[in-house]
């Protein structure tokens, strides 16, 4: 159960930035788990040399930095080409990244570890013991999903990022500059990236691999919860890590609840290796599956409020 | 308006630029070319690049001492970008430059493309026959019913290995559970069957108490198979995982305090100790067919040696199954006083070779070096029995059990055609 | 349907007909004709993907799925013509593929086709993840990661062809290459190629005049996944070999590359992107470890600076060409040309340093040749010999481009007065 809050939480602050970015501007990132993973670079750098708080708030901002230069010299370049074009631009950009990352710290994973004063386990359930790292992770996430909260509602600048969101012409006439709404929101969205990067590079692995491994799962994070809904991309990032890890613990596969309904299956039938795929086995499928079921169901997705 | 003799000039101009991108440059006239087929770019390049240094300092030391047959062994490297179809394009490449020894030991997939490439082509123009070195691809089939009698295995397969490993396991009188957990794909199914198979033939009083199998890279998060595990209150967990697959497991293993032993293939793998760090002290095991602290002055010179010869690296001598590899044949090469692969294999077969870990020798029936294996388990370096640390990481393997060449043997159902020597 | 038997169409089709045939007389090497044939299979593939994004506007991550699948029916379909358990001549085996790549174009596409633009996207790539996750869960269709490999040597010999050379498989591939693009640019053609327009460039009009736009997209789907397979079935015969990574996400990705580097707005547009990236992946890291940064870089600026592909880029030209002006632009082009090489040429220097100090130190420390060069990439003086390099060709290519900015005005006023004349 914890296990999953914390997993989904994690996923909620990479999704939130870009489903920020998506909904505002409707483009795909695709170099958002690149951020993701410069943010966890970053602050394994700092840390060598300041520790582990300072990059707390050093890392994304250097990530954020990168993504507002993205923004104003590659992206408003592309725009007047479409949402392809964009989409591609991003798709471009996650390849270099990637290729710069392995040529300045390598191919294999860094030492990222955890701060020593966080590495010790904070309480056990049913003699599972919960260490005080994931608590802390949480702790961060809720921390900044309640700031992202009342930036948004409580702030002129997140009152005009909201109208923005929905009536992008009106707010222009208006007299705001949107294409700097956009930079700040670009900014913001990889500086969120940034901050997951820096707290689950420790927990997880740190290497050049880290941004393909989340990449997609984040976009079915932002579909499923719906465009531009944040309040979607919560519960999406809740569900999805639930699913995940809960349908670990299932062994069940057809050929059990078929044996269990007193069908008999001989192994050498040519279907049985279908049969015999546990809910276990599949369950980093189940996302996508739940994905595609979603948008036939409801293109918009879980609480978004228009498609496409 | 271009006149049309100009437009003729560019023309020709690009299509003799194009046929010269084609073509590659020539080697070095009067060496033995020795290509190195391996991931030289993408994500897996790291790995690539320690094999490459591995043989390029064992054909230094050939070379140092005058080469073979007067001549100097040249190693060429190509990049198969570690994908199967690659590889076999790749392959095309080193017969249109003349190249008659490869060598290649990442990934079983290229391994069995490149062999059925190998016997396509050496069917084809038995003139021009090429011999493959496998040094480090562990699938049985390559040398059972996918063997090939130009390919030769100088790495344990993983039946040899799980046969070495659950002969250590059988004797642990304390472990009575047993919880495998592996990749879902080929490598980690077959792990899952030879160890169920092995195990309960062995012993009958072990209880194999769960069989996972998780997508390959896919999970972040092991946290809820750790949980699994210490629900079924396993005392040790068999796990054929690689890469970040083992690392994450052993880290999730760490924060639930779970207390098992971990048997596993790859735990000493290249980026893998680092960022295991502290987590696997004391309960990770590995089978392997080398470690740095196996003992003996000569496993001491081997280590020092290559840290002075490749002073910035920060991986260590680990393929022994190169050096093997290189030793027999220029070997060969001596006794038969020729280059030509058919008569190199041909007296490689049954050879012996003095490695730092001991005898071991060539099957003639399947082409599978017989060595001795090795079960070590992960802990801090200490100058002592714990010598040397993997990566610089300040942690080491120590030497568990030591499984004897005879011990590791298995049979075959290999059948391959023999040439007329 | 006039237009198509247009006197300078026909002798284009013919042109392209000729060089297909007479290319692997120039290059003769193996691998030059394996990566020929590689060409071919990509052009299909890149042609059959443009169908979706060019003509009707549907951008999909999954594509590599048709192709994949129809990929496996074929190997297997190969394997029981091996058997003796299907008659079935070689050279019509990529039908095999087409239709398996059709019937499941069949399946998926009723689900994926109820929505287009980005919730399209989302489940074709949805479905592409899911695809590839079976593909490693069920190996005894896949073949795990091994894959499935085949013999294309069976069956008799029709008039002498066994498919045993290079040669033989390219022309076929050729052959079908041909057809497929016939085939495809008939199609643009047809009421249902002009609805798929339509319906790309505003679907709720196409709508109005009685067109069901779900329908169109259906259909151009499934016709789009036959000839995806089509190429999937050359492909086995091609490597003889078929892995689960040919219907990945990575698969798809390129495809999406190869169609947008070419120019997804002209039908001719993939053909030069298939070629030209199949080229640039196989030949390039020959070359250079760095061949990934390249390519990124290089498809960056594409986008950055020329988002209609090449293909847009050429037909720029055409007006210019049609009045005679094309000579104006020579000087100006030829001088942002060269002026672009000087960058080039500072920009790879600094790469390969790069490289040089951060990975190949190991093996061959930090002495390198290039451009007939040799110096040590540890002193200082080449890395500002080339920032200076590239800083010169900068300033240059800005001169330059100026020119041609200027030359192009005047080839504008010729147009338009030879327009208005």
């Amino acid at each position: 159960m914890l296990n999953s809050l914390s997993y989904g939480l994690l996923l909620f602050m990479l999704s939130s930035g870009l489903t920020l970015i998506f909904s505002m501007m409707g483009v795909l990132n695709f170099a958002h788990a690149s951020f993701y993973m410069l943010g966890a670079y970053f602050a394994y750098q700092t840390s060598t040399y300041l520790g582990f708080w300072p990059a707390l708030i050093v890392a994304p901002a250097a990530v954020a930095f990168l993504g507002a230069l993205t923004e104003r010299y590659g992206l408003r370049t592309v725009h007047k080409f479409g949402h392809v074009a964009e989409l591609l631009f991003t798709f471009g950009l996650a390849y270099i990244i990637e290729e710069f990352v392995h040529l300045l710290w390598g191919r294999a994973p860094v030492e990222y570890r955890i701060p020593p004063i966080l590495d010790f386990s904070a309480f056990s359930i049913y003699t599972t013991q919960y260490p005080a790292y994931r608590v802390f992770m949480m702790l961060v996430s809720v921390a900044m999903l309640a700031a992202l909260y009342l930036a948004l509602t409580r702030t002129r600048i997140g009152l005009i990022i909201q109208a923005s969101l929905t009536h992008p012409d009106m707010v222009e006439a208006l007299g705001h500059n949107v294409p700097r709404v956009f930079m700040t929101v670009f900014a913001g969205g990889a500086a969120l990236a940034g901050l997951a990067g820096v707290i689950g590079g420790n927990a997880f692995v740190t290497e050049p691999g880290m941004a393909a491994s989340v990449g997609t799962i984040v976009f079915v994070v932002v579909v499923f919860g719906g465009m531009g809904s944040l309040a979607g991309a919560f519960i999406a990032s809740l569900i999805i890590g639930a699913v995940q890890t809960f349908s670990v613990a299932f062994d069940y596969s057809l050929a059990s609840i078929l044996t269990g309904m007193g069908v008999q299956l001989d192994p050498e039938s040519a279907w049985y290796e279908l049969w015999k795929v546990t809910i276990a086995q599949a369950a980093p499928v189940l996302p996508y599956v739940l994905m595609v079921l979603m948008l036939i169901v409801r293109p918009k997705g879980l609480m978004g409020t228009r498609e496409g | 308006m271009l006149s049309k003799i100009s437009r003729t000039a560019i023309a020709g101009a690009v299509v003799v630029f194009s046929s010269a991108l084609f073509s590659l440059g020539a080697h070095a006239e009067g060496t033995i070319k020795i290509a190195y087929l391996e991931g030289l770019s993408g994500p897996f390049a790291n790995v690539g690049e320690v094999g490459l240094r591995h043989l390029q300092y064992a054909a230094d030391r050939v070379n140092a001492k005058g080469g073979v047959l007067g001549q100097k062994l040249e190693v060429i490297p190509f990049d198969t970008k570690t994908s199967p179809q690659e590889a076999q394009l790749v392959f095309k490449q080193l017969v249109d430059q003349g190249i008659r020894y490869m060598m290649q030991g990442n990934g079983s997939a290229v391994a069995i493309a490149l062999t059925e490439a190998l016997a396509k082509h050496n069917s084809r123009e038995p003139e021009k026959t090429v011999l493959y070195m496998n040094y480090g691809a562990v699938d049985p089939s390559l040398t059972n019913d996918k063997c090939n009698f130009y390919h030769f295995r100088f790495d344990a397969d993983v039946d040899m290995k799980m046969q070495a490993m659950t002969n250590y396991m059988v004797q642990q009188k304390d472990i009575k559970k047993v919880y495998l957990i592996n990749q879902d794909y080929a490598f980690g199914q077959s792990v899952a069957k030879a160890a169920r198979a092995m195990l309960t033939k062995k012993r009958a009083d072990i209880e194999i108490v769960g069989d996972d199998l998780h997508p390959l890279g896919k999970v972040k998060d092991f946290a809820p198979y750790i949980a699994k595990i210490k629900a079924s209150g396993a005392d040790a967990v068999v796990s054929g995982n690689w890469g970040n697959d083992i690392a994450l497991l052993i880290k999730a293993s760490k924060e639930a305090g779970l207390t098992a032993e971990f048997f596993t293939y790859y735990a000493g793998g290249l980026g893998t100790p680092p960022v295991i760090g502290e987590a696997g002290v004391g309960h990770l095991k590995q089978v392997t067919v080398f470690h740095s602290n196996i003992g003996g002055s000569r496993t001491a010179d081997e280590v020092n040696g290559y840290r002075k010869r490749f002073p910035d690296a920060k991986d260590d001598f680990y393929w022994t199954s190169i050096m093997a590899a290189v030793d027999m044949l220029t070997r060969s090469m001596e006794q038969t006083k020729s280059t030509d692969p058919t008569k190199v294999a041909l007296a490689m077969e049954n050879m012996k070779v003095d490695q730092v870990t001991g005898e071991a020798y060539m099957r003639a029936d399947n082409h599978q070096l017989v060595q001795p294996i090795f079960v070590s388990t992960f802990s801090k370096s200490n100058g002592k029995d714990v010598k040397f640390d993997v990566e610089r990481t300040g942690f080491g393997f120590k030497t568990d059990a030591r499984i004897e060449a005879k011990d590791t043997v298995l049979p075959t159902t290999c059948k391959f055609q023999r040439p007329k020597g | 349907m006039t237009s198509f038997f247009h006197i300078r169409r026909l002798a284009l089709w013919a042109i392209t007909a000729v060089v297909m045939i007479a290319l692997p007389l120039v290059l003769t090497q193996s691998f030059a004709i394996s990566m020929l044939s590689q060409m071919g299979i990509a052009v299909i593939f890149a042609l059959s993907y443009n169908m979706l994004l060019g003509q009707t506007g549907m951008l999909s991550f999954g594509h590599a799925v048709y192709f994949g699948l129809g990929a496996f029916f074929s190997a297997h379909a190969l394997n029981m013509i091996g058997a003796g358990n299907l008659g079935l001549p070689v050279t019509f085996l990529p039908l095999v593929g087409g239709v398996a790549g059709l019937a499941f174009g069949v399946v998926f596409g009723y689900v994926t086709t109820k929505h287009s633009g980005t919730p399209f996207a989302m489940i074709s790539l949805g479905i592409a993840e899911m695809v590839a996750a079976c593909s490693l869960m069920f190996p005894s269709f896949f073949g795990g990661e091994g894959g499935i490999s085949t013999d294309r040597v069976v069956g008799e010999a029709v008039m002498g062809i066994t498919y045993g050379q290079g040669r033989q498989v390219y022309y076929l591939i050729a052959g079908w290459c041909f057809v497929c693009m016939i085939a495809m640019f008939a199609l643009t053609q047809t009421p249902l190629g002009r609805m798929a327009n339509a319906v790309r460039d505003n679907a709720e009009r196409a709508r109005f005049v009685g067109y069901n736009p779900t329908r169109v997209r259906y259909t151009m789907l499934i016709l789009s996944s036959f000839f995806a397979g089509i190429a999937g079935g050359l492909a086995v015969i091609n490597y003889e070999l078929v892995t689960a990574e040919s219907l990945g996400v990575v698969a798809s990705g390129n495809v999406l590359l190869m169609s947008f580097i070419g120019g997804v707005g002209h039908f001719f547009g993939p053909i030069i992107g298939a070629v030209l990236v199949t080229y640039l992946q196989s030949a390039l890291s020959n070359y250079t470890l760095a061949w990934l940064l390249y390519f990124g870089l290089f498809f960056l600026v594409m986008i950055l600076f020329a988002p209609g592909g090449i293909a847009s880029l050429l037909a720029m030209h055409k007006p210019a060409w049609d009045v005679g002006q094309l000579k104006r632009l020579v000087p100006s082009y030829i001088a942002a040309g060269a002026a672009s090489l000087v960058v080039l040429a500072g920009l790879i220097a600094l790469i390969e340093m790069i490289y040089q100090v951060e990975t190949k130190k190991e093996q061959s420390g930090t002495v390198m040749n290039l451009f007939g060069l040799t110096f040590d990439a540890a002193n200082a003086g080449p890395w500002i010999g080339s920032l200076a390099t590239m800083a010169v060709g900068a300033a240059l290519l800005w001169g330059a481009s100026r020119l041609v900015r200027a030359s192009w005005q005047q080839v504008t006023i010729a147009i338009n007065a030879k327009r208005g004349a």
